[in-house]
């Protein structure tokens, strides 16, 4: 077991070791918006980062679930499959004239269920979440092509004015409902795992399965609810994806899983569970959605190189969680 | 004095396990305010006992009866919610947690669903300082130590309200000051009216804290006692059932201490360290030498066995083995050197519980051959049988998966394992942590026999006594540096012996 403990002195000031993945991921954040602001002009604007929250959104919803589970120790490889299911679902039922709230009851009904189903594969057969919700994965992409092979555009009116909508906050800055959506999940989100027993229950199951089962708690019911709540939240991504997007389409979302994946442990939570925060997922998104903003304004690199610093920064971060959970297991004695 | 009524009875308790009675009409009984040591070999029912009373396992016959009432519980959930705790050796709880969050989760005081993490908190402080303990409460758990860690878990354990608490050897990973610790709450608890239920097998400690004690004998009760007024040399006695002879007939190995003097170096470390692990030391063992390592948990006993070995490598220094320059690398090259290591943890580091007693057994030598030179099947099994007869391995069945056996007798399959390739430096590590006094007379035998033989052993142990027993020359260990290295003569005592460690060697 992999545990962030003891106290970092910087300054005068000690700070909780187990604060400091997600302090150094601010920082980055910050040296990031700092240097572009310094390289572009027309960058250093608070628009930049409100754009990096409107075109993230549905991966700030679905990495949210994604910590849920990685929390408890395990991976959910669907949620892009589950993401792509969803655009295609609200797509087709649409087009068939299914009203907009059916819609998207349904859709997040079936994206729970999906979870559901995938929490009590892994729980009551103890299989591996990652071979689970593989196939789960290829389960829910398949699904989506006996919909429909190609691209399905949304044209219903109340649909489309919403995805188009806008709020302003004043002085040139907008946002989308998206955004506020992927907020309240947030939000929502952080307070179960922080002030409710699932929440510090999912802790414990991450800190270890065999002791929360010997302390008493419901460890069947809240692995069960980690993938269930990761569902929801990838149906919840979809559906703010087809808004962006304002389509439905097999191919939406491919490789959605792993970016969801590298914004959780950029934001500092341990792969092994037990130990992170949801703050930290949200910057790990911003992180990653800055990067891309970098690249667009550069202007002249590929879209690939997203790819090339997402992984850089992925082995310098898990070599970051290594190298300070390693200080504990060093100064382990007999 | 008058005797109170007891809160936990039990009486006539049968266990018939495939092939085994574990218990036979066992009785037991546990009076409110009295630490109660639960005494007997491995396999003497122990383990079975407090499982039926936990709920582990249902009862053949017999009555359990709690405050007076008939109980049987579903399991140790059902038995926690009726007031029975119990704390194992191993510490079950999420050290990533807070202190006060392992003490209440799942417990946890709450308004309109949301934790109070408030309350949470200063509920835990103030039993926390019930137990005369102050830590932080909103550390995480991890950053304590085991023995604190340990206490977290019976402040879990009585904050349920707990009118028995059990404590299954909680005390066999502490040092000497942490089990100091743990007997300070322990009293506490007392005090406030808990019984316990305490397994240990250091009858020191029984001693200590214990007030009356039950001896178990293969599944039977050989009897109840109040700890005063049994002298330890008679509990052993009922313990294993026979005289002590095979203990006392070692006591004198001092006088042979001075002959060992005059035999060559086997294995010289000079300056030999690791930073961060142990400070560079001097060491000599010479052939059929028996020379023990003292020191506290902690104080680098196990660093030194990890060098030795090329388990770990050296910052510094220099080894010789045989006189001749040696660079270990790996285990391998000291095994190839005749080096032998039986590492302190024998569940992780030792056993491989799938492989039967035979797998286990030949598995040094068959990794000293290489994969491509198998042992004969004949082979196996002559050797096999040697070794179980040797040393008297129990069940004598070598198809039986080493995770069925005691473990006194897992240890001995490990140092079968270790013999069979005749080292000429064999390295024990805590052999004797853990297992039954029986068993553990007969490793000390084998370490004589060994030395008379002329093999080198160096012997790690805890237990002072069985140190100064078996070795020709002691070093001592502190904070991870080599403080001393003595002779083992009529001179040294325990007492001395834990001066030297108390004082750094500094006199």
């Amino acid at each position: 077991m992999t545990t962030l403990t003891g106290r970092l002195r910087i300054g005068g000031q000690t700070i909780p070791r187990k604060y400091v993945p997600v302090l150094v991921t601010a920082g980055l954040f910050v040296a990031m918006f700092a240097a572009g602001s310094v390289r572009y002009e027309a960058f250093g604007t608070g628009q930049v980062i409100l754009n990096v929250f409107v075109d993230n959104a549905f991966l700030l919803v679905v990495a949210v679930g994604m910590t849920f589970v990685i929390l408890t120790g395990g991976i959910d490889l669907s949620v892009g499959s589950v993401v792509a299911l969803s655009t295609m679902l609200a797509a087709v039922l649409l087009r068939d004239g299914w009203p907009v709230v059916a819609v998207i009851g349904l859709v997040l009904v079936v994206g729970a269920v999906l979870g559901l189903g995938m929490g009590a594969i892994v729980h009551y057969f103890e299989i591996q979440p990652f071979i689970v919700t593989l196939a789960g994965m290829f389960l829910a992409r398949g699904l989506c092509y006996t919909i429909a092979t190609d691209s399905i555009p949304i044209t219903d009116p109340s649909f489309t004015a919403f995805a188009q909508a806008t709020i302003p906050l004043g002085g040139e800055l907008w946002i989308t409902p998206s955004v506020v959506a992927g907020l309240v999940v947030v939000v929502v989100a952080a307070y179960v795992l922080h002030y409710t027993r699932l929440g510090r229950n999912v802790y414990a199951i991450g800190g270890s399965e065999q002791s929360a089962l010997l302390m008493g708690l419901p460890v069947a019911r809240t692995k069960i609810a980690v993938y269930t709540i990761s569902g929801f939240c990838s149906a919840l991504g979809g559906l703010l994806l087809s808004f962006y997007m304002l389509s439905g389409y097999g191919l939406h979302a491919v490789g959605m899983e792993l970016d969801a994946i590298a914004a959780v442990v950029i934001g500092g939570t341990l792969l092994t569970g037990g130990s992170g925060y949801l703050l930290g997922t949200v910057l790990g998104v911003l992180v990653l959605g800055l990067i891309q903003t970098i690249i667009s304004f550069e202007g002249t690199l590929s879209s690939w190189w997203t790819k090339i610093f997402i992984g850089a920064l992925l082995f310098v971060f898990i070599l970051l969680q290594r190298l300070i959970s390693a200080r504990r297991t060093g100064a382990r004695s007999t | 004095m008058t005797e109170p009524v007891p809160i936990l009875q039990m009486r006539g308790i049968d266990k018939q396990f495939p092939g085994v009675k574990a218990l036979d009409g066992v009785d037991f009984r546990l009076f409110p305010g009295e630490v109660h040591a639960l005494m007997g070999e491995n396999g003497a029912g122990k383990s079975t006992l407090i499982k039926v009373l936990t709920g582990v396992y249902d009862i053949d016959a017999g009555a359990i009866e709690l405050e007076g009432r008939p109980v049987a519980f579903s399991g140790p959930l059902a038995a926690q919610q009726a007031g029975i705790s119990t704390v194992y050796q191993e510490v079950n709880l999420c050290a990533n947690l807070s202190v006060a969050e392992n003490i209440f989760i799942g417990r946890e005081p709450r308004r309109f669903g949301r934790l109070q993490w408030r309350v949470m908190r200063r509920e835990a402080e103030r039993i926390l300082a019930s137990l005369d303990l102050d830590l932080d409460v909103s550390a995480s758990l991890s950053a304590y130590s085991l023995a604190v860690q340990q206490m977290v878990a019976i402040a879990r354990a009585v904050q349920v309200d707990a009118k028995v608490l059990i404590l299954d050897e909680p005390t066999s990973s502490l040092d000497a000051g942490e089990v100091e610790r743990l007997f300070g709450v322990m009293r506490r608890l007392k005090e406030q009216g808990i019984a316990i239920l305490f397994v240990s097998h250091f009858l020191d400690q029984i001693y200590e804290i214990s007030d009356r004690m039950t001896v178990l004998r293969n599944g039977t009760l050989v009897g109840e006692y109040l700890t005063r007024d049994l002298p330890q040399v008679e509990l052993v006695g009922k313990m294993i059932g026979r005289e002590l002879a095979a203990l006392e007939s070692l006591e004198d190995r001092r006088a042979a201490a001075e002959q060992a003097d005059a035999a060559a170096p086997l294995v010289e470390a000079d300056g030999l360290g690791r930073p961060g692990a142990i400070e560079p030391f001097s060491l000599t063992v010479r052939e059929g030498e028996v020379l023990g390592l003292a020191g506290l948990l902690g104080s680098g006993r196990t660093e030194v066995a990890r060098l030795l070995f090329g388990a770990d490598h050296a910052g510094s220094g220099t080894l010789r083995v045989g006189g001749v320059p040696v660079r270990l690398r790996t285990p391998r090259a000291a095994v190839r050197h005749k080096l032998a290591y039986c590492s302190e943890d024998r569940r992780a580091e030792g056993i491989i519980p799938e492989l039967t007693v035979r797998e286990n057994l030949i598995l040094a030598l068959q990794a000293a051959r290489g994969w491509t030179r198998p042992i004969a099947r004949r082979k196996q099994d002559e050797l096999v049988e040697r070794y179980i007869k040797a040393l008297d391995i129990r069940p004598a069945d070598p198809d039986r998966p080493i995770a069925n056996l005691s473990g006194g007798n897992q240890q001995k399959v490990l140092l079968a394992r270790w013999l069979i390739l005749q080292p000429r430096l064999l390295i024990l590590d805590e052999p004797t942590r853990g297992i039954d006094v029986g068993a553990k007379a007969e490793i000390q035998r084998l370490v004589v026999e060994l030395s008379d033989g002329g093999t080198a052993v160096l012997f790690i142990s805890a237990e002072l006594e069985e140190v100064l027993r078996l070795s020709h020359k002691i070093a001592v260990l502190r904070d991870r540096r080599m403080v001393a290295e003595l002779d083992n003569d009529e001179q040294l005592t325990t007492d001395a012996l834990t001066e030297t460690i108390a004082s750094g060697g500094r006199s």
